[in-house]
């Protein structure tokens, strides 16, 4: 039989009373420990810690360098950019000018030269005309006269008095033409 | 709990329930000797925590890197524990700094000293004796008296056992009760929570391992020896559950002195 007597006489040791020999031993252990982790440990962990702090804190203030150098560049890209649209436009522009002008250069110059074609053809025809009327008023004369001469014989061989009359026909004619080109 | 009561209920006197003697192992140098006169195996693991701690840490942290590899990443983890969740937190980020060496050896001490009760063979928390309860708590109590009195000199036994705001009348009855709960009960409570818990959960597990070799072993009847089974199951879920308590009084250990040398530092802003 188990009685309360029996459990407290086994019960022995009060769990309250120290064993000095642990007291002396735990504060020994824990101040080497705490010793050993202030001086070698604790130190090597913090420098980490900031080594890590800095290098991130670092990267990002590279990383905002960065980002501000290629948004400088970006601006600078796109100025240069817009300059040379504005300088593309300009160049379209003055060719276009220039080709209009070419354009009505070409264009005055075969207006010229076809006038100029035109006079020198106009001149061309007008000796032309001039040598027909002189040959045609002096076969008219000797055909006229031929043909009168047949029609009232030799009486009219004498040349200076056909020759009057032929001119004075020929006077009549050219008068009688030019009342009907004035007409 | 019938499981444990079973036995001692039955006529033949055959269980004897485990005592506190009974982690009192008999001392190792010299060999056998009785407990309390040499060296005994708590002061071995004592002694083995402090060797433990100072290896692994100084390994993790041999080459220290950048980018921590899993030791390092490891080891971070309590140290960073130590430094910010318990001394940023509660001391604030003026005063922590050169406390989170205290306060890591503490946390790394007590929670390597519990844990030990859950490896097998150790198997015994350095801690359920009350000694090195006394021993931690007291090196912690002188620790926070000396920065009191470091910072405010000797006015700081005013500062804290005189609560400010009060009326005066009510002095003489305040007066005497902030002086046991500060400087009587604190480094008891302060010593008696972790000795007492790693002592109920050690009890638990001598009570558990003898119940159940008693029903076994002793007991003849197979419906016994089944009880001793579930014994044995139950005792499983007992040491999750010690092994919980382990880490979480190593924690409040750790935070509690935090705590008080915070009350320490700033003894005048209350």
């Amino acid at each position: 039989m188990v009685t309360a007597a029996v459990i407290l006489a086994s019960e022995g040791a009060n769990p309250l009373l120290p064993n000095w020999w642990e007291v002396l031993v735990t504060a020994v252990a824990f101040a080497v420990l705490l010793f050993v982790v202030k001086k070698y440990i604790a130190p090597i962990f913090e420098k980490s810690y900031t080594d890590r702090v800095e290098a991130i804190e670092g990267g990002i203030e590279k990383a905002e360098e960065a980002q501000a150098e290629a948004n400088a560049l970006l601006e600078q890209y796109k100025a240069q950019l817009m300059e040379a649209r504005t300088e593309a436009n300009g160049i379209r522009e003055s060719a276009r000018a220039e080709g209009a002008q070419i354009l009505a250069d070409l264009k005055a110059k075969a207006a010229e030269e076809s006038a100029r074609i035109t006079a020198q053809a106009q001149v061309a025809i007008e000796s032309e005309r001039v040598a027909a009327v002189n040959s045609l008023r002096s076969e008219v004369g000797t055909l006229a006269t031929a043909l009168a001469g047949k029609i009232v014989g030799e009486a009219l061989d004498d040349d200076a008095r056909s020759n009057r009359v032929v001119e004075r026909f020929l006077a009549d004619l050219e008068n009688q033409s030019n009342a009907g080109a004035t007409k | 709990m019938t499981a444990f009561a079973l036995p001692m209920a039955s006529n033949d006197g055959g269980f004897v329930p485990p005592t506190i003697s009974d982690t009192h192992l008999p001392d190792i140098l010299p060999w056998m000797t009785d407990y309390g006169t040499g060296l005994g195996k708590q002061m071995i693991m004592i002694i083995l925590s402090v060797v433990l701690i100072v290896w692994f840490f100084k390994a993790a942290i041999r080459n220290p890197k950048l980018v921590p590899g899993r030791v390092q990443f490891f080891a971070e983890g309590f140290y960073s524990f130590a430094r910010n969740t318990v001394g940023r937190d509660i001391m604030g980020e003026k005063n922590f700094r050169p406390w989170v060496p205290l306060l890591f050896s503490v946390f790394l001490f007590v929670l390597l000293n519990n844990i030990f009760g859950a490896i097998p063979f150790l198997q015994l928390p350095s801690f359920s004796h009350a000694g090195s309860a006394y021993a931690i708590a007291l090196i912690i109590y002188f620790t926070w008296i000396a920065v009191g009195v470091q910072k405010h000199g000797i006015r700081y036994f005013k500062l804290a056992v005189v609560p400010t705001g009060v009326p005066a009348w009510i002095l003489p009855l305040l007066v005497p009760l902030e002086i046991i709960s500060n400087f009587i009960v604190r480094p008891l409570t302060h010593s008696l929570r972790l000795m007492a818990t790693m002592l109920a959960g050690h009890m638990i597990v001598v009570l558990a391992g003898s119940g159940a070799q008693y029903l076994i072993v002793v007991q003849d009847s197979i419906l016994l020896n089944a009880t001793g089974v579930a014994v044995i199951v139950g005792s499983i879920a007992m040491y999750f559950l010690e092994l919980l308590i382990m880490v979480l009084q190593a924690f409040v250990f750790t935070l509690l002195t935090a705590i008080y040398i915070q009350g320490s530092l700033e003894a005048d802003a209350h």
